[in-house]
Parts: C-alpha cells; structure tokens; sequence
C-alpha cells in the first residue's frame, strides 16, 4: 500500500545540485580537447535514477510497467529506450530506469500507481551514480584496454548493457549505439573513473562535450 | 583464468567477476529453538571438505549481484556445471561413482 511508503520530492527545484563530478569542471574543459579526438566524454548528469525490483515472471508485474512507462520489461543484459527514458536489465528481479531530470517523482508515482498491491520496490537512486556518454571511434579501444569483459560487437552489440570489472573498480557498461557506450558510474568512484578515463584516452585524443 | 557460466546473466564471465561462498544445499534449522548445541554449531561452523566434486555457493558480485550453485572438482578446479539457487545438481558424487562402476563392469 503506497500510502505506507515515504515517497518525496527528492528534487525540490530550489535545491542547488551539485553531479558526482562537479569538482572536475567539465564545462569549463569543454571545447578545449584535441580536435580530432578520437573519444568524446560527456557527463549525462543529474538524470533521474530508479531501481525498480519486481518479479518478471508475474504478468501484472511486466503489465503494470509497460502501462506505467510504455516500456516492455527488458530481459538479460540488455535495455530498451524510448527518447530519453531508458529502462536496463540489472538482474534477474532488478532493472534500472533513467528518466529526464526533474520527473523522476512523477514517474515514481506512476509506476506506483500501476504496480499498486504488488510485492515491488522503487528506490531512488538518483544521488548515488552518474552517466558518462563516450562516443568516437577509440572508444572501444578505450573499452579494451579497461575491462577484460568483451566489447567486440559480436559479444556486444548495440542495446546490450553488462555489469562487469573495469580499470581496477566495477561499474555497468552501456553500448547504446555504434560509437556510443555509456558508463553507469557510482558517486563515490567517479573521480577515479574520470581519471582513470582521461590517462586511457590520451593516445586516442579526448575532447569533452558539455 | 577461468570462465564462469552465470545462469542469471546466461552467459561465460570472467572468474574475477565473482566470488566463492562456501558450500552449497546448507539449510537452516526450521526451529533454531529446539536445536541442540551441537545441532546448532553443527549448522553453523562444520564444512565438508571433499576431495573431488563439490557444490558450492558463489556469487556474480561485479554482474548480477546474485548468487547460484556450482559443482566444482576440488582436485582439477574443474568447474562441472552451474545452477540456480533451489536446482538440484546433475553432476554429484555418488552419480560418477555409480558411472566409474559401470564403465568398469561393476554391479551392485
Ligand atoms: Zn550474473
């Protein structure tokens, strides 16, 4: 029963938010890269993030999502999207939804609605994790020399999303188009990543985009 | 290294994306209450060590986050098969016992 969970406005619009790598100043390093870089870094920050849990096998379970978001339920490893909505396969009874910034409370009480009387869970995770989009063509060869994880597009084509090692951490990999992967980092490991990311990219030229 | 099947994620990994649990088909005492001191520590404490083939618990701790079972030959490291947690295992010990029998004309 929805009424007995605390769901708020975890975003009030007078709060000022700072992203996991604001200290990085990427606005300011914009422009500034190498002109023909071969990797282009982009943070996709303050998105709205929800870990939604749930039983896939149910019919009412994946029906409720679909009406809520208009999503079918993702199945192993790979996401689907839909503008800037994207809902990824975590695990076997976890996916994770991304939605524009600003309308995750609203998407929360949709899904809510829809899913009322189920034994679920949404939790917002916004705070905890940020997005880094990587495009150009080094991009897998950045990927490469990161994880042991395959990224050869037999192993892993576009709308495949792993959870796997990556330098000496873990976070979730995205490929979501051709020469576009994103990087689903946590909060607390974003500075190591993003310098983790600037040393590897060197060689192939890194540009960064706002 | 080894390669690691995640029946979750249904695909090989790489063997540092999990982690070994400890053995596997361990239940806990549906009254903890009535259990015996030697009961209970037998529950808690006391492993089997086999020579040869184990079930073990492991866990996809850097893909799925979720755990499933392994049979695993202590000896070679050979792991034989994965499966999901509430599975029974196909390859046990007393199943290649009864086959090395038969392969060797051996009748009960
Ligand atoms: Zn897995």
């Amino acid at each position: 029963m929805s009424n007995l969970i605390n769901v708020y406005q975890q975003r009030p619009a007078a709060a000022h938010a700072e992203s996991p790598l604001f200290h990085a100043g990427l606005e300011q390093l914009a422009g500034k890269g190498s002109a023909r870089a071969g990797v282009t870094v982009r943070e996709k920050k303050l998105l709205g993030h929800l870990t939604l849990r749930g039983d896939a096998k149910d019919p009412a379970f994946a029906g409720g999502v679909h009406k809520a978001l208009g999503l079918e339920l993702p199945v192993a490893l790979t996401l689907v999207a839909a503008g800037d909505t994207s809902l990824q396969w975590l695990a076997p009874d976890e996916w994770l939804l991304i939605v524009p910034s600003g309308s995750e409370f609203a998407v929360e009480q949709k899904l809510r609605e829809a899913l009322e009387g189920q034994h679920i869970s949404i939790v917002n995770v916004s705070g905890g994790q940020t997005l880094l989009e990587l495009t150009g063509p080094k991009v897998r060869e950045v990927l490469m020399k990161s994880t042991s994880y395959d990224v050869h597009p037999s192993n892993f084509p576009a709308g495949k999303a792993v959870g796997t090692h990556f330098a000496k951490s873990q976070l979730v990999i995205r490929h979501t188009a051709e020469d576009t992967w994103e990087l689903l980092i946590r909060r607390s490991f974003s500075d190591y990543f993003w310098l983790w990311l600037q040393d590897a990219s060197a060689e192939f030229g890194l540009a960064i985009k706002a | 290294m080894l390669h690691i099947f995640c029946p979750h994620c249904g695909e090989l990994r790489s063997e540092e994306e999990f982690h070994a649990k400890g053995q596997a088909h361990i239940p806990r005492p549906l009254d903890p209450t009535a259990c015996t001191d030697a009961e209970w520590g037998e529950y808690l404490f006391f492993r089997d060590n086999p020579r040869g083939i184990h079930h073990e618990l492991w866990v996809h701790s850097a893909g799925c986050r979720k755990y499933f079972n392994a049979t695993r030959h202590t000896v070679t490291y050979e792991i034989l098969e994965t499966y999901k947690i509430g599975e029974k295992p196909s390859v046990t010990a007393a199943g290649t016992a009864e086959k090395k029998a038969s392969d060797q004309g051996v009748t009960a």
